[in-house]
């Protein structure tokens, strides 16, 4: 990929900043999402919490369904596919998705190998859950990182978990010498530019995002104020009560997420919250894939 | 010199720290009480569906919407430049309606469309631009709006009493030229 590519997929992301990134199975979801407030949309076949109940491989969405989202807003449209499956990927790029999500949430295609991203000209999204493999994901060309989560759980606690983790170990990286990031580098088995662009910023070199088990608009807001610069919430709207309201008001807590009173309000009366299942008493780690 | 910069949603921290490298003061407006005592306002990139709904949400849209028609000083970019047109595209409802041109969302096509360049921004010369799922103007409705670039046949930076609006993104580079040039602006009619 061209290196002017690899910029302007980065600034795209940027772009997406303070937004919420909805996971939606259908046009109307979709339509939903964009009125919602919704600052792009995540198109899949299941949302976490059904593949999850389902059981069995989960794979990429058919094209025809993906269009259909395209076709039905003007925000931007993402999709998952497999870990490592080269070629899920290159059927979503060919359909001129905006985001490809080389998701953990489907069932990985290759247990050893990610997909070289550095060969796309879509944007990639990755997960990570700690420095080293978002700093891994990115050398592989991922233009945005989010974290992992606890897809379909609708607990918050490993979104959490992932960003202090990734945070701390900013700040480490930030306290080094110079001279100690080569040894930091081959810890973190990653090229050492990235360690020191974190060095020298204080932030990963792309846009970070949290996801996994955001449910409520206060869990939105908490993940801003662990440093998320936007949240993507998939099962949480689509399986509660009320989608639309519970939708708009996770949009104005992301927006606004340091305002109390407002986020108080926006709370009230959202209806049926999805169920949830605790992360700790879940036999299938998502988290687990793809490190 | 306080510059607001609309906060709701997208690209602002990046205006924001422009602003700051310049010497001005950026005001993060997220709600109504942060629009007091503003000299002059950045409109960011970011999704303009979602800034709409939020400046309506927030109660921001009638008071921004006043203090711009009575001259308050603006840039805006990309999404920015949606929000204040009149008439976007397909005939989607405007936010403020208050530059007089015609706009096309998202009129490159969707990510793969994206792309950078470098073109004269009014007196402004060699200004890199880049173009995210950018807008461009389809038609300018009054004699009043000057061009400042045309870019492949298509108007792309306009300006109009106070306005500036760009399909670009001159907050992701390092050329800070025409924030400077919206703070003079800012500055004379303080």
């Amino acid at each position: 990929m061209e290196k002017n590519r690899y910029e302007l997929n980065k600034e795209l992301a940027r772009m997406l900043k303070g937004g919420v990134i909805m996971d939606v199975t259908t046009p109307e979801q979709a339509r939903i999402a964009e009125a919602s407030g919704a600052c792009a949309v995540m198109a899949l076949e299941r949302i976490p919490a059904d593949i999850r109940a389902a059981g069995g491989v989960a794979r990429m969405s058919d094209p025809a369904m993906i269009k259909e989202i395209q076709d039905s807003v003007s925000i931007p449209v993402m999709a998952k596919c497999r870990i490592g499956h080269t070629i899920e990927a290159r059927i979503l790029e060919a359909i001129e998705i905006d985001y490809i999500d080389e998701s953990e949430v489907l069932s990985p295609a290759d247990d050893v190998y990610h997909v070289d991203k550095t060969q796309f000209s879509v944007p990639f999204v990755c997960g990570a859950k700690d420095i080293g493999e978002a700093l891994r994901r990115i050398s592989e060309g991922a233009a945005m990182i989010r974290t992992k989560g606890e897809p379909g759980t609708g607990d918050v606690v490993q979104a959490v978990r992932h960003m202090r983790t990734m945070q701390k170990q900013i700040s480490h990286i930030v306290s080094l010498r110079e001279d100690e990031l080569y040894e930091e580098a081959k810890e973190l088995r990653v090229p050492t530019d990235l360690v020191k662009y974190v060095h020298d910023n204080g932030k990963l070199p792309v846009v970070n995002f949290a996801a996994g088990g955001i449910a409520t608009p206060a869990d939105a807001a908490l993940m801003m104020s662990l440093g998320a610069e936007g949240v993507f919430v998939g099962s949480g709207i689509f399986s509660s009560g009320d989608p639309e309201k519970r939708a708009a008001a996770i949009v104005r807590a992301t927006a606004d997420w340091q305002n109390y009173p407002l986020i108080a309000e926006v709370s009230e009366n959202l209806g049926k919250a999805m169920v949830g299942i605790n992360a700790d008493e879940i036999a299938l780690l998502m988290a687990e894939r793809g490190k | 010199m306080n510059i607001g910069i609309l906060a709701v949603q997208g690209a602002f921290a990046e205006h924001s720290e422009c602003i700051s490298k310049l010497g001005a003061e950026p005001v993060l407006i997220r709600n109504t009480g942060d629009i007091h005592n503003i000299d002059g306002l950045i409109l960011p990139g970011g999704e303009s569906t979602v800034q709409h709904r939020l400046l309506n949400e927030t109660g921001l849209f009638q008071p921004l919407r006043e203090m711009i028609s009575n001259g308050l000083p603006v840039l805006a970019t990309c999404a920015g430049m949606i929000i204040l047109a009149q008439h976007i595209c397909g005939g989607e409802e405007p936010c403020f309606g208050l530059l007089p041109v015609s706009v096309c969302r998202n009129a490159y096509g969707r990510q793969l469309g994206s792309f950078s360049t470098v073109g004269n921004i009014g007196s402004i010369s060699d200004f890199p631009m880049r173009f995210i799922r950018a807008p461009y103007v389809e038609r300018v409705c009054s004699d009043n709006v000057r061009i400042l670039n045309i870019t492949d046949d298509r108007i792309t930076a306009v300006r109009y009493k106070s306005i500036t609006a760009l399909a670009f993104h001159p907050e992701l580079t390092d050329d800070l030229r025409i924030h400077r040039e919206f703070l003079d602006t800012v500055g004379k009619s303080c």
